[in-house]
């Protein structure tokens, strides 16, 4: 007998008698009003920034000014400034001073924001980036994890990540030390509600 | 045998100052913990809906783990199955021989631990590089992880700056944790980089969309498994959940129980490998189909590893992870290693005062001190407990069963503790005077002065 048989058939003999899965009710959950601020408030504690957005060419302008800076720019927001390729290449990658992303929604409980493989381009891109700006819509916030599982679905594309801040550890005696081996710096860009954006 | 524990203790005990320090810091992080935890006022309800749905996933364990596979499979993703650690290790090597790999960079797996997949591959010429910052620092000094969510708790920056200067070449001396942290961000980045195949642990796997979902801080997990060709996941088979949703009540918990935080840094989903690249789930049993028929310890396999027990541990706290020469240290570990082998860990469920902490934290309910001390009672059984515990035990009950005994045994305590001082104040003697003070000898019993009272 194979190896996943024996596994399964042992699992089985093993297995108790069938106990009830919980039907879990949400309205025993906290609710959160102020979605923004509190939104705000976690993206701070997990060590990211936030910036409103309130005119429409603004965003334009912030990647162009960063252009000019001469800074390395990997700009994947569809239809703002140009939109760039991305190399195969993980040395070029690694070399990106900062990464533009469309996020798809944030939660409101813990700073946490939903990328897709599709805003990425490449898996790796939030990653690899030394900067990462991730963009939302104020319209795109929920209040906890419990709603944002309702509104994504996980298997919709190969890859999606939550992200909650710049990459970080604290392995050397507790000492929290921003910039482990993802992105240095995460900036989130929330686009106040009614902007005409096309992103 | 069943002394061990003690005997490693009192190694890391020598250091009162670095012990202290251990202490106190794990004492920080469960405050951490439960100030997080208070912001809930759901908090008691998320627990008890994670325990339900892990009791639930257990019964069912079966055919969820057919869903899984059936789903991952049409995923794209090739799926193993290990009965042991050697098949699981065996199963690893292939696909890195198949691949013609012979370096990787690993994320951190405890179960990859628990089989020894490192020295395995490495006596087989594989380079395996550990990218979480903890495990590189304990790998670098030949050492295994002390915690299993922070590996290197049982070291002070010192001795990572002696580290990295012997390996990284990191200025002497210059013990800046940011400083040292970007030293090992430039070293491990060169390593994703040029690895081909990438290994990481699993946190959960959904079984209504076969994927999994990993879970860390420093974005190692996600640099591995993105540059890497082939991706390997290796999980053992508990860490099964039966549907998407229930991610929801998970991510609220792990991090708040492990840290503090409100979510780790990255949670991130895999269901399909990229175009053009390979992805694995290594399936694994080593043991657990034999705990998950103990109807006594079961529930052990609902542990979702955040370590919230371990924090809070009076023991684990003041005697170091090591002390526990297992992979998973900590209360959750000594009610896990007996069952992979129990006369090489028989020590361990003694390793506890049963305070019952471990239990009162635990994210997904599992009666940590219960287990403890039904351990006990199995391991005493097989006959696998140390000699001298068994006559002072004896002895005690002996005493406990008459009055009379017992209170001159307490008199003539008190008495010795408060006029002959140095016969309690003595290691040979005392092994409880060992990292202990003694307490003073009050200078009457509670009976007596319960009759005091009665008569005034």
């Amino acid at each position: 007998m194979s190896s996943r048989n024996q596994i399964l058939e042992a699992i089985k003999n093993a297995q108790p008698a069938i106990k009830p899965l919980p039907v879990l009710d949400y309205t025993v959950v906290t609710p959160i009003k102020e979605l923004i601020s509190s939104f705000e408030q976690f993206v701070k504690a997990v060590g990211g920034r936030v910036q409103l957005v309130d005119q429409s060419a603004a965003l334009a302008q912030e990647i162009e000014n960063a252009r000019l800076e001469g800074k390395l720019i990997l700009n994947r927001l569809n239809g703002l400034s140009s939109m760039d390729e991305i190399s195969p290449d993980l040395t070029e990658l690694e070399k990106l001073d900062r990464v533009y992303i469309r996020g798809s929604l944030g939660v409101a409980e813990n700073g946490a924001i939903w990328v897709s493989e599709t805003s990425m381009g490449n898996r790796i891109l939030p990653f690899i980036a030394q900067e990462l700006v991730l963009v939302l819509r104020e319209e795109e916030l929920v209040p906890t994890m419990h709603d944002a599982y309702q509104h994504i679905r996980i298997n919709q594309e190969g890859f999606g990540v939550f992200i909650a801040g710049p990459s970080k550890t604290a392995d050397i005696e507790q000492s929290l030390v921003i910039g482990a081996h993802g992105p240095v710096a995460l900036t989130v860009l929330i686009l106040k509600s009614g902007l005409a954006v096309p992103v | 045998m069943s002394s061990r524990h003690a005997q490693l203790a009192e190694q890391f005990n020598a250091d009162e100052a670095r012990t202290n320090w251990h202490d106190q810091t794990l004492w920080w992080v469960r405050q951490k913990r439960d100030r997080a935890a208070n912001t809930l006022p759901e908090w008691e309800q998320l627990r008890q809906w994670a325990s339900d749905i892990k009791d639930h996933t257990l019964s069912n364990l079966h055919a969820y783990l057919l869903e899984f596979e059936k789903n991952a499979l049409a995923n794209g993703v090739f799926v193993h199955w290990a009965k042991d650690a050697e098949e699981h290790n065996r199963i690893i090597y292939d696909i890195l021989q198949k691949a013609g790999v012979d370096r990787i960079v690993k994320s951190k797996s405890m179960l990859t631990e628990e089989c020894h997949l490192n020295p395995y591959l490495q006596k087989k010429g594989i380079d395996v590089v550990d990218t979480d910052l903890g495990e590189r620092i304990v790998q670098f000094r030949e050492e295994a992880p002390s915690h299993i969510v922070l590996p290197a708790i049982h070291l002070k920056k010192e001795d990572v700056s002696d580290t990295f200067h012997e390996h990284l070449g990191t200025e002497k001396g210059n013990n800046d944790p940011q400083y040292l942290t970007h030293a090992a961000r430039l070293h491990l980045r060169e390593k994703f980089i040029q690895s081909d195949i990438a290994i990481t642990g699993v946190n959960f796997a959904i079984a209504e969309t076969g994927g999994i979902v990993v879970c860390t801080n420093e974005g190692n997990a996600d640099m591995g498994a993105h540059a890497a060709r082939v991706h390997i996941a290796c999980m053992g088979f508990e860490k099964i959940i039966p549907k998407a949703e229930h991610l929801g009540v998970f991510t609220r918990l792990l991090a708040r129980s492990a840290t503090g935080q409100p979510i780790t840094t990255y949670t991130s989903h895999f269901h399909r490998p990229a175009p053009g690249k390979e992805m694995h789930i290594v399936l694994v049993d080593n043991g657990r189909s034999r705990q998950l028929g103990r109807e006594d310890f079961r529930n052990s396999l609902k542990c979702i590893r955040c370590a919230a027990c371990f924090n809070t541990c009076p023991v684990y706290r003041r005697s170091g992870g090591h002390s526990y020469h297992t992979a998973v240290a900590g209360p959750i570990g000594s009610i896990l290693n007996p069952n992979l082998d129990m006369k090489a860990n028989a020590d361990l469920p003694f390793a506890s005062t049963l305070c019952g902490s471990c239990s009162n934290v635990c994210p997904v309910k599992i009666n940590i001190h219960e287990q403890l001390w039904k351990w006990r009672q199995v391991i005493s059984a097989e006959g696998l407990t140390d000699p001298s515990k068994k006559m002072g035990m004896k002895l005690m009950a002996w005493v406990l069963a008459r009055p009379a005994v017992y209170r001159f045994a307490g008199k003539a305590a008190r008495w010795v503790t408060a006029n002959l001082p140095f016969l309690v104040k003595n290691k040979t003697w005392n092994p409880w005077f060992k990292q202990r003070e003694m307490p003073e000898a009050p200078k009457q019993s509670f009976q007596e002065w319960y009759k005091k009272q009665q008569r005034s």
